[in-house]
């Protein structure tokens, strides 16, 4: 029984795991970062009165929707690095990351975009009659009465984003991150396979531990936020 | 689109307005595409032979199609699995029996929590050991894995299914004299099942997409054959592209099928017939959704 704690503990210890969650949840943060400024613009494009950028939008995110998320983590790496020589950071490991961050953005920027204009949805005709009657052109309007409004009714499918994102963090492995998660467990795995049950177990309560919490804050949000009407 | 609210219905003055932004729109557009495709030349990418080599006869008959077919293959098991997961589980979270209800919770909580890309990994070392003589392990760690995940979304839309039916549906069943089980087999789930199908044929699409995750524990799918062709042709942007083309037009197909559904099937249930998200829970929905339609 010693052994076996003790063996577990050097296992531990021997692994950066706070690191590698660590590193997901750096990788979360500028990947949403720029998720939501990128969506936003694409839901502005969807409901702009201009029909060349509304089909600009739509093209988006139908493409980036409908691609595996390993794809485009794969595609940062082979393509937009390999094929292309784009260089976003000198050393390995600061250009990896920023591929991965860039991957995870563009792909989620297309759910993003779906969650606000869902947000759009759920104002009332009667804002954006006022909004025009108050002599407001298309910006003031969005950005005055109906985005405000929109990003309110949006935080629950905006947080449903941003917890699939956390999750999908670990797909980075496929961008060569291997410091992350889902690679530090598999390299755990791999050399200590009489501790399956419990790396697993740890790599999984972490992330349940993350989850739960967005996930519960995001509801409360969503209820106060919500406009009252 | 001739119904929007967000802008007035254009006068004359906004008509060429937006005639004028419609052209330095797409203008901006083809520039972007332009600029792009000079990139790709200036790096030798737009070589006929590469692209030529990434939907050559061979490349399809050896690689992608036998890719895809694994591809099918695994998400076919996993939807059938996590169909009936969702289902069990679903009515287990709906059960009257406290401990029934507490048990299918955390288990459906649990596995909607975990990244799929973790769970993949962990039954791969797990079949590993448990089944050393099986030679398609990595297939039953896609399939496994995908079927908790999707089993669980599917259970959440099971009981949010029931949940949002008119109160008076178990009340009418309960009123006739069944049991409270028998409410929800005979009269609650058939309706719930109608409501949920365009969000399970969505769910179908993110099935499809997280089994190219297979590809990092060493599954033969779609993805997996595809990087086979281009580490021996030296073409990852044009192989990738071929292989993210098929997907998407996969999907597509999917997403259309899933909006007809809703729009035939929503007069069949006394539920509200949604469509999903597409990512994460498909039951996180605007709050106040279903109200006038802006867009």
């Amino acid at each position: 029984m010693n052994d076996y704690l003790s063996g577990l503990g050097a296992l531990l210890q021997q692994y950066d795991v706070l690191g590698a969650f660590w590193t997901n949840i750096q990788l979360t943060f500028w990947g949403a970062l720029i998720a939501l400024a990128l969506g936003t613009l694409l839901a502005l494009m969807r409901i702009s009165p201009i029909a060349s950028l509304r089909w600009a939008g739509a093209t988006y995110v139908s493409v980036f929707r409908n691609t595996p998320l390993t794809i485009i983590m794969t595609f940062m790496v082979m393509g937009v690095w390999t094929a292309l020589q784009i260089q976003l950071a000198d050393n390995f490991e600061d250009n990896f990351f920023r591929l991965a961050v860039v991957g995870l953005a563009v792909y989620h920027a297309a759910f993003v975009c779906e969650a606000i204009r869902s947000g759009v949805n759920t104002v009332p005709l009667g804002q954006a009659e006022a909004a025009r009657a108050i002599g407001l052109s298309f910006l003031p309007a969005a950005r005055l009465i109906i985005l405000p409004q929109a990003f309110r009714g949006a935080t629950a499918p905006l947080g449903n984003t941003l917890i699939a994102l956390l999750k999908n963090s670990t797909v980075a492995a496929a961008a060569s991150v291997s410091w992350e998660t889902s690679s530090t467990m598999k390299t755990m795995i791999e050399f200590n396979p009489n501790y399956l049950w419990e790396i697993f177990a740890v790599f999984a309560i972490g992330y349940v531990i993350l989850v739960i919490p967005i996930g519960l804050l995001t509801t409360w949000l969503s209820q106060r936020l919500a406009v009252k009407r | 689109m001739s119904a929007s609210v967000l802008f007035d219905a254009p006068g004359p003055r906004a008509r060429s307005w937006t005639l004028v932004g419609n052209i330095v729109g797409a203008l901006v557009v083809l520039a972007v595409a332009a600029w792009v495709l000079v990139q790709l030349d200036s790096k030798g990418q737009l070589e006929p032979q590469l692209w030529a080599d990434a939907v050559s006869a061979r490349t399809w008959q050896y690689y992608l199609i036998p890719g895809l077919l694994n591809t099918l293959r695994a998400a076919a098991f996993a939807i059938v699995g996590s169909i009936v997961f969702g289902l069990v589980f679903g009515m287990g979270r709906l059960s009257q029996v406290s401990l029934v209800r507490g048990v299918s919770g955390t288990v459906v909580e649990f596995f909607r929590a975990v990244p799929v890309l973790l769970m993949m990994v962990f039954f791969y070392g797990l079949f590993g050991q448990l089944l050393p003589g099986v030679s398609d392990k990595a297939f039953l760690a896609v399939v496994v894995a995908l079927i908790l995940y999707n089993g669980s979304v599917i259970a959440e839309l099971v009981r949010s299914g029931v949940g949002n039916l008119p109160r008076g549906q178990g009340e009418a069943g309960l009123a006739i004299g069944l049991t409270p089980g028998q409410t929800l087999r005979s009269i609650q789930l058939p309706q719930a099942l109608v409501a949920m199908l365009p969000a399970m044929v969505s769910q179908i699409v993110v099935v499809l997409k997280d089994s190219a995750l297979g590809q990092l524990i060493g599954y033969q799918e779609l993805l997996r054959t595809g990087q086979i062709v281009y580490s021996a042709d030296g073409n990852p942007l044009q192989v990738l592209t071929v292989v993210a083309v098929v997907f998407i037009v996969l999907n597509l197909l999917l997403t259309v099928v899933a909006h007809q559904l809703s729009r035939l099937l929503s007069s069949r249930t006394a539920g509200q017939t949604i469509e999903g998200t597409g990512i994460g829970n498909p039951t996180a929905v605007a709050a106040g959704a279903g109200g006038p339609n802006n867009i």
